[in-house]
């Protein structure tokens, strides 16, 4: 019997499967799979109060990717709170919140209002690309990183987890930063910075103009991250970034991930995060590892 | 799942019609649903979707136009060629089932998921389509006994103009109307509704990521009591009332 379960920040995951925020809607999703299936939820990110999201056009497909620019629409932390928190909680999976916010004290709003809830662990998403205050601006900055993470920390009574962007010249240099404020694990890679312009009506395809890139075509440069930061911090890393198959997960599990979250990919596939795992429990059998742990000792360079 | 390519005709310049047989899908097809095609071409890696045109007992048709590369490799598809698609997704229309007179309006290839309604409607259909050039699919609204009349942009086939003129010229007046097309030519004929006093259900068309609700790429602004909120089109939608709609 494979045991696939692993501890983030003393949170037992199940298994290393977890969804990529913005990648999974419980009511949606659920439709076609079995959700208590999963390690960790990682839900849309949440803000203080309600984010309209960025015009449409939102989405455009690249070459084995796509870009999106969605803007982190979202409904606010009270009424996340009260109306999509209580379906969420129906699940036999653990529960990450990803939290978004244009300043400190956003952040910092609503991590104080998860503290009242039954959720797991906050995942801080300091590094999306496709909102103009907060979000990126604090991921490629060490300063601010360090600043957010701290204040974060300060008020969280939930284990605190930082998304950091790649968009950067040395991601371990934020990694060591966010570690030494206290962050309790670390997810990476969030989306690249992309573009896409039509060329027969010349205009770029997405309202936003530039979007996050992510799908397959980004994984090489997910994994490479993931090594690097691994080498860089201690704290458990979450991986991320063009997971489509059960060896894609071995892959980050090799290159020094604790657990993966899938985004994409399930997207493109409703289904795919069973299929993703179906995969990754017969890649296990076939190498014969009884646990994660065994998995990532196999890793030779 | 998969389904069997039956027929996949081009019916215009740029159009074609396939006929995928797939007993579970067909079951579960509701008129103004939509599905997902899954191109084979590994580096197109998300799916299309396409308005349910007609529904068999056992296999469903689409009408669609030739845009891209995804578009490009299911022209191509031969019957007995085996294509990953997904359930029917979506809200589609709810028809009304009074005797009365109904309104399809239509632009380019939105008249495609009208077809299937107009075969459900009691009393008298009329069906307004606009295009750009050429016209398609109207010899099929008449033979489900449909009532057509056809605006092009370029002049060359029926009224030249849009379909909102149209149906002021003809002085059109119907008691329920349906529309799907462009966002714009929907914006018009909602807002021609409005005038007139008619309900109206448009089908909206967005650029979707997953086409299941996760993603939130395909946002549409529906009215509340205080300005507006976005829903997402794939899974509120397609079909909202035209009144619900916060056009922009």
């Amino acid at each position: 019997m494979i045991d696939l379960s692993v501890n983030i920040a003393g949170v037992e995951l199940k298994n290393p499967l977890t969804t990529a925020s913005g990648t999974f809607s419980a009511p949606d999703s659920s439709k076609f799979y079995d959700v208590n299936e999963l390690g960790a939820i990682i839900t849309k990110g949440v803000a203080s109060v309600p984010w309209d999201g960025n015009p449409v056009p939102r989405i455009a497909e690249t070459y084995g990717g796509m870009l999106n620019a969605i803007g982190l629409q979202n409904p606010g932390i009270d009424v996340f709170i009260k109306e999509e928190l209580p379906f969420i909680n129906n699940f036999n999976t653990k529960v990450i919140v990803n939290v978004a916010g244009r300043s400190v004290e956003e952040y910092c709003n609503v991590v104080e209002k998860l503290n009242e809830t039954s959720v797991d662990m906050l995942e801080i998403n300091i590094s999306c690309p496709n909102v103009k205050q907060g979000g990126i601006g604090f991921g490629t900055d060490v300063e601010l990183a360090s600043m957010v993470t701290r204040e974060v920390k300060r008020i969280s009574k939930k284990p605190i987890i930082i998304k950091l962007t790649p968009n950067v010249t040395n991601i371990t240099e934020i990694a060591k930063a966010v570690e030494a404020e206290g962050a309790d694990a670390i997810s990476l890679i969030n989306t690249l910075l992309g573009m896409k312009i039509d060329v027969n009506s010349f205009k770029p395809i997405l309202a936003n103009k530039m979007g996050g890139f992510s799908g397959p075509a980004i994984k090489p440069v997910a994994v490479r991250m993931v090594y690097q930061v691994r080498r860089a911090v201690n704290v458990p890393l979450i991986g991320l970034g063009g997971i489509a198959t059960g060896e894609d997960v071995a892959e980050f599990i090799l290159a020094g991930a604790d657990a993966v979250s899938i985004g994409t990919a399930a997207l493109v596939n409703p289904v795919a995060m069973i299929n993703i795992k179906n995969e990754f429990i017969e890649y296990m059998n076939r190498h014969n590892f009884n646990s994660l742990a065994q998995l990532k000792q196999a890793f030779q360079e | 799942m998969e389904g069997i390519v039956k027929l996949n005709n081009r019916i215009g310049s740029k159009i074609y019609s396939m006929e995928i047989e797939q007993p579970e899908i067909a079951n579960l097809a509701r008129i103004g649903t939509f599905i997902n095609l899954y191109p084979k071409t590994a580096s197109l890696l998300l799916p299309r979707p396409f308005g349910i045109s007609e529904i068999s007992k056992t296999s469903i048709t689409i009408v669609y136009e030739v845009v891209g590369k995804g578009t490009l490799e299911f022209s191509g598809y031969k019957p007995g060629d085996i294509v990953k698609m997904s359930r029917p997704l979506g809200n589609g229309f709810t028809p009304c089932y009074d005797n009365a007179t109904h309104v399809l309006v239509s632009g380019g290839i939105g008249i495609a998921p009208l077809v299937e309604l107009a075969k459900h409607l009691p009393g008298k259909v009329i069906a307004v389509m606009g295009f750009k050039d050429k016209s398609f699919l109207v010899g099929k609204m008449q033979s489900i006994g449909a009532t057509t009349y056809v605006a092009s942009d370029s002049g060359s086939e029926g009224f030249k103009g849009n379909v909102v003129e149209l149906l002021k010229k003809e002085n059109i007046i119907g008691d329920y109307y349906y529309g799907c097309g462009p966002k714009p030519m929907l914006k018009a004929v909602s807002e021609y509704c409005e005038q007139i006093n008619r309900p109206i259900q448009v089908s909206m068309e967005g650029r979707m990521g997953c086409g299941y609700g996760a993603c939130v790429g395909c946002a549409c602004k529906v009215k509340t009591a205080d300005g507006y909120t976005n829903k997402k089109i794939c899974s509120d939608g397609p079909v909202f009332l035209g009144s619900e709609i916060f056009w922009e």
